[in-house]
């Protein structure tokens, strides 16, 4: 087998890629608008060929804790969720960014606040790029826009998560989710071997028979000890900061006005976009594909060319705080919001800009 | 080539599925696709539709405000999508069920009575498909042999002498559908 072209679901391309890349463990929960992750590793049996360990956990705190014990032992382990249950996970996700763990955490996210809806949303920005759960810690977040992206992430998120030993997320929404497109899946390659495992994670708990123990915690009582581990957590995030921020930027060279949207709010910008074009309103679009790291530099940059920036988002204005700290108010951030599960179409986006950007000229 | 289409009906309908044969069948020819459905707490008999995109160039928003094409399949969908085709768009609908049909003059009109060609037949379970005759009659935005190809790709081995009875409903949408008001 190598890579295959089919038409699939964002969901389903993430657990087909999880099991080609030879992913360890799944551990999860059915919520939706994620359950195609969960309901596609059951249908494609991995635990049969790959070896691959897919549980339904009893709940959410349950599974989050089965991949803390699965990423302490060195293991490729993921877990999947939306909204509501992504806030049970935080404690977990804590503990696993304390310990220094791997992992890969999919939020498709819906409207909240609460139990919320079962429609789109952005509105867990905060959480997963502020830190959802306590203390000082970064996940490392990737917002996929397309079918492709979501197949693709989820080899990048674990090749980061291992290098940095920090834990990732997938943060995306039920538009990329449940959507179909044309996808290139990964050419399959076989899980890790054990000795593989032992050798790549010196640090694992994989057995310590002629080593010292490994010790997988998040607990130290000596204050002075948790400084100094809080001091190394942060410049561990300061090296991330500087290397890992991802982005794209389309049509922004000439750009008048320029939108900031991730995710499924970036597609339908796009099109915004090649509208305005069309009306002779030069607009671009600059994409994070990092929510954390957020490309501050190369908004800070593009800034420096336009007359506004519009923060399309399906929220009340988060990643709107980060744009605003790149452009350290050198020209008008304005945001274009649609809350609690509804989407906006192409034509809003551009009367937005229309209203809060030119027309305020 | 470019085609923004809307397939929108009653759940139960085979929008959904009728929407993945068409991205498929534009899969088969290499060329980008999405197909975007309304997702909710959909129930047989409510109102569902997806909205498929298939273009030679990579694809922006899955979600428009504008169609090229609507399929419309029960009167619901009549009233929020006919002012959403474009200028020169085309609309086809099923008469049955339908009491008020489209009256814009700026589109192209067409009717299909595949619900009807259906039952007389008995072939209800392809209904589905005679209507994807009619679109693919007058947008052949996919070739019949793409089609055939990805419901041999799509559909389990075990319903593949179904494949024939399938293609027979396409031959049959492309033969009944005709202008509105003929």
């Amino acid at each position: 087998m190598t890579e295959e072209v089919v038409l699939m679901k964002g969901n389903e391309a993430i657990a087909h890629a999880a099991v080609r890349i030879g992913v360890d463990g799944y551990f999860g929960y059915p919520i939706t608008p994620q359950s195609e992750v969960l309901e596609t590793l059951a249908e494609l049996k991995p635990w049969e060929t790959t070896g691959m360990v897919v549980l339904q956990a009893e709940s959410e705190v349950a599974a989050i804790n089965m991949v803390y014990g699965g990423a302490g032992s060195g293991k490729m382990v993921m877990t999947s969720s939306s909204s509501p249950g992504v806030s049970l996970k935080q404690e977990g996700i804590s503990y696993i960014a304390g310990a220094e763990l791997p992992c890969l955490v999919v939020n498709v996210m819906r409207g909240g606040p609460g139990l919320g809806t079962i429609q789109p949303s952005q509105a867990d920005y905060f959480q997963a790029t502020k830190g959802g759960g306590h203390g000082d810690y970064r996940l490392i977040v990737l917002a996929p826009a397309s079918v492709q992206e979501m197949a693709d992430f989820v080899d990048l998120a674990f090749k980061l998560a291992f290098k940095y030993r920090n834990p990732a997320m997938i943060l995306t929404d039920g538009v990329i989710g449940q959507m179909m497109e044309k996808v290139v899946l990964p050419a399959p390659r076989p899980r890790r071997t054990e000795e593989e495992v032992t050798a790549q994670c010196p640090w694992a708990a994989t057995g310590c028979k002629g080593r010292k123990p490994n010790i997988i915690t998040s607990l130290e009582l000596d204050p002075s000890v948790m400084e100094q581990r809080n001091l190394h957590l942060q410049a561990k995030y300061a090296e991330i900061e500087e290397k890992e921020a991802r982005y794209e930027e389309i049509n922004c060279e000439d750009a008048e006005y320029l939108i900031v949207a991730f995710g499924s709010c970036a597609r339908i910008a796009q099109k915004s976009m090649e509208h305005a074009r069309e009306m002779g309103i030069k607009v671009g679009l600059l994409r994070p594909v990092t929510l954390w790291p957020f490309p501050t530099k190369a908004v800070k940059e593009r800034a420096k060319q336009v007359k506004g920036i519009l923060v399309v988002e399906l929220n009340s204005g988060q990643m709107i705080e980060d744009v605003q700290l790149a452009v350290e108010c050198k020209v008008p951030v304005e945001h274009f919001g649609r809350l609690g599960g509804i989407v906006p179409d192409p034509d809003e986006v551009i009367e937005a800009i229309r209203k809060q950007l030119i027309n305020k000229q | 080539m470019k085609e923004e289409i809307i397939i929108a009906g009653f759940g139960g309908q085979g929008v959904l599925s009728m929407g993945k044969i068409l991205a498929y069948s534009g899969l088969m020819e290499d060329k980008e696709v999405t197909w975007m459905p309304a997702y909710g707490p959909e129930q047989r008999g409510g109102t569902a539709n997806v909205t498929v995109i298939i273009s030679d160039e990579r694809i922006s928003s899955p979600i428009l405000s504008k169609y090229d094409t609507a399929i419309i399949l029960n009167q619901p969908s009549l009233a929020k999508f006919e002012s959403k085709v474009k200028p020169g768009g085309v609309l086809i609908y099923d008469g049955y069920g339908i009491i008020n049909p489209p009256t814009r003059k700026d589109i192209r009109v067409y009717r299909i009575d595949a619900m009807d060609e259906a039952n007389e037949r008995k072939m209800a379970k392809t209904f589905n498909m005679i209507v994807l005759g009619g679109l693919l009659k007058i947008r052949p935005v996919v070739s019949v042999e793409s089609v055939v190809k990805a419901l041999r790709k799509t559909l389990p081995e075990r319903h593949h002498n179904l494949i024939p009875m399938n293609e027979e409903a396409i031959k049959i949408g492309m033969e009944i559908i005709r202008e509105a008001g003929e």
